[in-house]
């Protein structure tokens, strides 16, 4: 059997979104920019995702911006903000837990010379928000903050972070790197005064190296990439038509069915953690089950260390995380689980199961079943 | 400027008597090798003591170079232009065109050495030189010539045509591989076994691989990071058998039965005895080892001598009297360094005891193996059997 926990690092593509990928890279192939009626064909795929994007946002569709995937989304999001509006000011804020797709830009702009606060986060990974408070300024630009964490699942109250910022930094634009929560939650950025806002294809079911920042209109931003001027200047180009196409079709396929989908995802969970109260020593990191993001459920098998216990579920066909799959290029404790004040034994002994809404309660149970013969062994050979 | 040749140079060969055809002989086939993936026909001539390499009409320099820069035996690479012979007067027209594009501005000292290989060719070596000399200093007024000490020498090899080179990029040296036997390499993903693995192939000696495989405490990724430094390695020493072992059952057994302190030492001995059956199997003559006095708790003398004591071939450790660091620049050359340090952990770190025995007393170790007696033939069968072999070429 094999069983995929491993969503939030990336999902398998919908039959339906493979299907208009083919169709736009072998028929319909046209340079969207192109004069003729090929061309027109092509530019026909990107405004009708636009278009579907922008109507699950309730957004403009001139408001979404195809980029390469969620890095550039942030990279574009944080840099191009900064650059821009850097005349009204010189304070950043972000938080200590975000993906190095926003913490590397906001390190490099803090190496140009811009301040930067990091938020601490309380021991369930969430920002703390009288820590907001006390340090939004009248000249900070930008407040830079994750809507789910990759790692634990918390959930931003990102609603009320832009309430605040609203009242104390009319200036500053809000953006929200929403890469973890797009498709498990609704999210309305002119309600909750986001500006700027971070979305990837391949964690939705959707081809991977496409993504989208959606920049309100009255957000300045510096194009970070110049040549042809395609999408108004502010990302050259020529326009990824397969990856955008399918992610358009992927969205809208999943939050087509949200709410069903969201439940699905929280009743897995929740049996998978009822089901390892049976093997002692293993904790659930992070908020509440149903407080936190659906689909990520972090545990800590003390006295195992990450790397082995994936590797022996993998062994077995099921494919977990150690911690957030981004950071297993590098050797370095999780930031993440870091800050949020958690112990090394234990950091070394986290791992991430990561859920959709095509997993199924017998892949659960076949998961737990693998854990009760595995822990027990696993601990035996230990380092000492 | 195109070069229509290379003139290989090679020194240690030439000294080897009567069994000097026999290194040639290797030397061509191992350049042969080199070369086949660079694009292009090469062909590897050997005649008259020479060795050459004549180059296609179109082809990348550097990367023929680059190819040829890692084959052992070779000490220099001259690139040899080739004209037609067509008399004296025309040689000369020809050496001056090929002085005038090579040294544009031409100030230094020289020698002009000239070797007649056709001996039939009318006039003698030196008096070539002495012409071709005077219509260099002709030529190029800041030029003078210095037999014994020049700047630059400019040879002119008449064969049936005129091969004329000035150069010489070095080589890596050492002996072509396969005139001196095999040996097994236990091959980690450090950085040590790369570089001495290396250092033996340098000698002419051809190598196999082992390499201990762990999982789950072992990824599929440490074994790729151990695929890929064996291609590196190959790039010098030519195709590798890389043996995977699954180390895991008996790593695990001997956790459960010994003291943990010991365990590096007696799982390096098991590894020392499965190494050893798969070199005589092969035909190997020795095992290599990245091994260096002092390193680790496990390369002391004390525990070399334990975990030697199991074998009866030779151990070959080229690096044992070398710092780190000397063999970190080892491996930045046959660029070996990047891979080795990406951060896989490889088994023999895995259970390491926080106070390994640094001085193991070779009677304590045969008592804690006696504790192994039971299951221990059963599980090396079965590492033995279950072996993974991978041709690296």
């Amino acid at each position: 059997m094999e069983v995929y926990f491993d969503n939030s690092a990336t999902t398998r593509c919908y039959d339906s979104v493979k299907e208009i990928v083919i169709r736009t890279m072998t028929e319909d192939f046209g340079n969207p920019s192109a004069m003729h009626l090929k061309g027109v064909e092509a530019e026909k795929y990107v405004k009708d995702s636009a278009a579907k994007l922008a109507r699950i946002l309730k957004v403009q569709e001139k408001e979404i911006l195809f980029t390469s995937g969620g890095t550039e989304s942030d990279n574009l999001a944080l840099i191009g903000a900064a650059m821009a509006n850097k005349r009204s000011g010189n304070h950043i804020i972000t938080t200590a837990v975000e993906h190095p797709a926003v913490s590397q830009p906001a390190l490099f702009l803090q190496e140009q010379g811009f301040e930067v606060t990091y938020l601490p986060v309380d021991n369930r990974g969430v920002v703390k928000l009288d820590a907001l408070e006390a340090v939004l300024r009248p000249d900070t630009i930008l407040v830079s903050v994750m809507y789910v964490n990759n790692e634990v699942g918390a959930v931003m109250p990102v609603e009320e972070i832009g309430r605040r910022i609203r009242e104390k930094s009319p200036k500053a634009l809000f953006h929200v790197d929403a890469i973890q929560a797009f498709g498990k939650y609704r999210i309305y950025p002119k309600k909750m005064g986001i500006d700027l806002l971070s979305v990837s294809s391949h964690k939705i079911h959707g081809p991977k190296g496409v993504g989208f920042l959606y920049i309100n209109e009255k957000a300045k931003l510096q194009p970070q990439i110049l040549g042809g001027g395609q999408q108004s200047g502010m990302r050259s180009g020529t326009d990824n038509v397969p990856g955008i196409a399918g992610l358009g079709v992927a969205a809208e396929e999943i939050y087509r069915d949200l709410d069903a989908n969201v439940e699905r995802m929280y009743s897995l969970k929740e049996h998978i953690a009822k089901g390892l109260e049976k093997i002692p020593d293993i904790r659930i990191n992070g908020m509440a089950l149903r407080e936190g993001a659906p689909q990520i459920l972090s545990i800590s098998v003390m006295g195992v260390r990450s790397e082995v216990l994936l590797h022996s579920l993998e062994e077995r066909g099921i494919f977990v995380s150690a911690g957030s799959a981004c950071s297993s290029h590098k050797r370095k404790p999780s930031s993440t689980l870091t800050a949020m004040g958690m112990a090394k034994d234990q950091i070394e002994s986290t791992v991430r199961l990561s859920f959709s809404e095509e997993n199924t309660a017998e892949e659960a149970d076949y998961f737990l079943q693998v854990m009760g013969e595995l822990v027990p062994v696993l601990r035996r050979y230990s380092r000492r | 400027m195109i070069f229509h040749a290379f003139l290989i140079k090679y020194a240690e060969i030439a000294i080897k008597g009567k069994n000097r055809y026999l290194f040639e002989d290797a030397l061509v086939k191992q350049m042969r090798l080199a070369l086949e993936p660079v694009e292009g026909e090469f062909r590897v001539v050997k005649e008259q003591g020479r060795v050459y390499v004549l180059c296609p009409e179109e082809y990348d320099f550097d990367e023929a170079v680059e190819a040829l820069q890692c084959v052992f035996g070779i000490v220099g690479i001259s690139p040899v232009v080739i004209y037609e012979d067509q008399g004296l007067e025309q040689m000369g027209k020809d050496v001056l065109s090929y002085m005038k594009n090579r040294y544009p501005d031409f100030s230094g000292t020289f020698k002009v050495y000239t070797r007649r290989a056709k001996k039939s060719y009318p006039v003698n070596s030196m008096e070539v030189s002495a012409q071709l000399g005077g219509l260099i200093l002709d030529a190029f007024p800041e030029a003078s010539v210095d037999v014994h000490n020049p700047q630059m020498t400019l040879s002119v090899e008449i064969r049936d045509k005129i091969y004329v080179y000035s150069e010489t990029i070095p080589g890596p040296g050492g002996m072509p591989v396969g005139t001196n036997g095999k040996a097994m390499l236990l091959l980690s993903g450090g950085i040590d076994s790369p570089v001495a693995g290396y250092m033996i192939a340098k000698r002419g000696v051809k190598i196999d691989a082992v390499y201990f495989h762990a999982p789950p405490y072992t990824s599929e990724r440490a074994k790729q990071k151990v695929v890929d430094l064996a291609k590196l390695v190959a790039r010098y020493s030519g195709p590798i058998r890389l043996h995977v072992v699954n180390f895991t059952d008996i790593q695990l057994y001997i956790y459960d039965q010994c003291p943990h302190e010991e365990l590096t030492i007696i799982m390096r001995r098991y590894m020392m005895r499965i190494a050893e059956h798969f070199a005589k199997e092969s035909g190997c003559l020795g095992l290599i080892t990245g091994e260096s006095i002092g390193q680790v708790a496990s390369q002391t003398l004390q525990s070399l001598a334990a975990t030697n004591e199991v074998c009866t071939l030779p151990v070959y450790r080229p690096v044992i009297g070398f710092d780190k660091q000397e063999i970190v620049e080892i491996s930045r050359k046959i660029n070996t360094f990047e891979t080795s340090i990406q951060p896989f952990e490889d088994c023999c770190t895995i259970f390491v005891a926080k106070h390994p025995v640094t001085k193991p007393n070779l009677n304590v170790i045969h008592r804690s193996e006696t504790k192994l007696e039971e299951k221990i033939d059963q599980l090396m069968e079965e590492a033995l059997t279950s072996v993974e072999v991978i041709e690296i070429n």
